[in-house]
């Protein structure tokens, strides 16, 4: 089964301290990739660089930043492909980013 | 700020209201268990026998704070909680219902004269390690049906979804009511492995509540706390089982080293690390005392070697260096009889400390390709920890690598992450010294 691993976290928080948190992180995506569960996964960029888009009644609008003013932010993802939720879980408790934020395990629908 | 006990409550209502709750939440704490198997034991059903103590407590919450607490809270919250099962089985009319209710009923006769409340608490331990019931699923059962743990504290413990828990442990006692698992202690030659069935349960949760991230969840009670308290009570139930005394053994000497195991700023601290004047005393003493007792008794079983293995550790605090000749000794019979590759990761770890880090090596390779170690993060830093001793460097960056991305908690990740730049820089500074 695919999960997504959805991080949230304190965006200024995450930006500021981004590089001396960035071993941790390699550790862990490189744990899961020798494991191999990991499909893939990305950081996202500053929550103030999202531009948001709507379609009502044909017509577009384009506005800036996030929609909501949530302390936790999505800061990436992590796909990874594991027998059941339990084993998920155990992986989700070992991001760090759960350390500080949350992360959310969803499984993906399957096609 | 929160209200204090000590703070006397002026408005006499409230104060009424706040010793029936007190009253309540002591019995719930201390006695719930014992309830919850009386109840349970005649018919089987733990879920309405849980059902029907929650009852009891929300009508004691009603009742108390205007008609007083009663002399024996506990007798009380029986006897309306047996009422309500007795009520449910009337509502169900069936035959074996019948029988049912008559017992409850002479139950309840019976106990107005002798109001001592027996403690049936093993018997609903072994109901609970029932060799039907799945092996995974017992700890959680032990820990909802004896301490009153609810299904979301039990998932957070053991890493599951709070849905999916709360699913399986109305399964596992639909079935314990459904297939006949009997509420007793088994005796003769049944008995030691049923009790081996109960202590790994025991230890399950044990062992979920001691690496509990510092342990420091407030909302959650210590489970390692209260795992301890069941093997208080299987001992003082069951006072010659060598077995169960070395589970609290065990259990009691690693407690011991809760404290120690943090520095002032939260910190990780290895064991090798600590120091032996943060150990609990008092507690390893106990733990000691449990031990000799087991050694009198014929047969020594996997817990009480580990409790023997523990004791040689806290041999520290004595002749300020553990026994590893004997912990190297203790893991070698302990592997041998279980096979077990977490206990060869330990094993080779000891035997580096007698024979330096290139044997522990040799002993941890055998075990390279097992894949029940792939990601099993005490493997990987057992394996850093031995690399970057023998002088392998680079090998020994990639394993503490691993086993931080392996690691839960933030302290020991950061641990192993201090200890990667040490070896780096160490093999830096040798660079340096050789130019």
């Amino acid at each position: 089964m695919q999960f997504m691993l959805l991080i949230y976290e304190d965006d200024a928080d995450r930006v500021e301290h981004m590089d001396e948190r960035m071993p941790h992180c390699g550790a862990y995506v490189e744990a899961m990739q020798k494991a191999g569960i990991y499909v893939c996964g990305e950081r996202l960029r500053a929550v103030g660089t999202t531009t948001q888009v709507r379609v009502r009644e044909g017509t577009a609008h384009v506005l800036d930043g996030p929609y909501v003013e949530a302390k936790e932010q999505l800061a990436g993802f992590h796909l990874i492909e594991v027998p059941d939720l339990d084993a998920a879980l155990l992986w989700a408790s070992r991001c760090p980013s759960a350390g500080r934020g949350v992360v959310e395990v969803r499984p993906v629908w399957p096609r | 700020m929160t209200r204090s006990c000590a703070e006397p409550i002026a408005d006499p209502e409230a104060r009424t209201a706040a010793e029936a709750a007190r009253a309540a939440e002591a019995v719930a704490r201390s006695g719930y268990g014992k309830l919850v198997a009386i109840l349970s034991a005649r018919h089987r059903d733990v879920a309405a026998a849980e059902d029907a103590l929650a009852e009891a407590f929300a009508l004691a919450l009603e009742d108390w704070p205007t008609k007083g607490v009663p002399q024996s809270p506990e007798a009380w919250l029986l006897t309306v909680a047996r009422r309500r099962i007795i009520d449910g089985i009337r509502r169900e009319r069936t035959a074996a219902g019948a029988v049912d209710h008559l017992k409850l009923v002479g139950e309840e006769l019976a106990a107005r004269e002798a109001p001592e409340i027996p403690d049936e608490r093993l018997a609903l331990m072994f109901a609970c390690a029932h060799p039907a019931l799945d092996p995974g699923i017992r700890a959680p059962l032990i820990l909802q049906t004896l301490l009153g743990f609810d299904a979301a504290a039990i998932a957070s413990a053991f890493l599951t979804a709070p849905a999916t828990m709360g699913q399986r442990l109305v399964r596992a006692k639909r079935k314990i009511r459904d297939a006949g698992i009997p509420f007793e202690v088994p005796t003769g030659a049944e008995l030691a492995p049923r009790l081996g069935a109960v202590l790994d349960a025991i230890y399950a949760a044990f062992a979920e509540g001691w690496l509990d991230p510092g342990g420091t969840d407030a909302r959650s009670r210590p489970l390692a706390d209260e795992a301890i308290g069941l093997g208080r009570v299987v001992v003082a139930l069951l006072p010659e089982e060598p077995e169960a005394l070395g589970l609290l053994s065990l259990m009691l000497h690693a407690e011991a080293r809760r404290a120690a195991r943090r520095d002032i700023d939260g910190g990780f601290v290895p064991l090798a690390a600590q120091d032996p004047r943060r150990w609990d005393a008092a507690r390893i003493d106990e733990a000691e005392a449990l031990l000799r007792r087991a050694s009198q008794l014929p047969g020594a079983g996997r817990f009480q070697l580990e409790a023997a293995i523990q004791s040689a550790h806290a041999a520290r605090r004595v002749h300020g260096r553990a026994d590893w000749p004997a912990i190297c000794a203790l893991y070698e019979v302990l592997l041998a009889s279980t096979g077990s590759p977490v206990v060869a990761v330990n094993r080779a770890v000891a035997l580096a400390e007698v024979e330096g880090a290139r044997a522990g090596l040799e002993a941890l390779a055998m075990w390279d390709a097992d894949p029940r170690l792939a990601d099993y993060q005490p493997y990987w830093a057992a394996r850093a920890e031995l690399l970057a001793r023998a002088g392998e460097v680079e090998a020994a960056q990639e394993a503490y690598g691993r086993a931080m991305g392996l690691e839960s908690d933030p302290s020991v990740r950061r641990h192993l992450d201090r200890r990667r730049a040490a070896v780096a820089a160490a093999e830096a500074g040798d660079h340096h010294a050789e130019r």
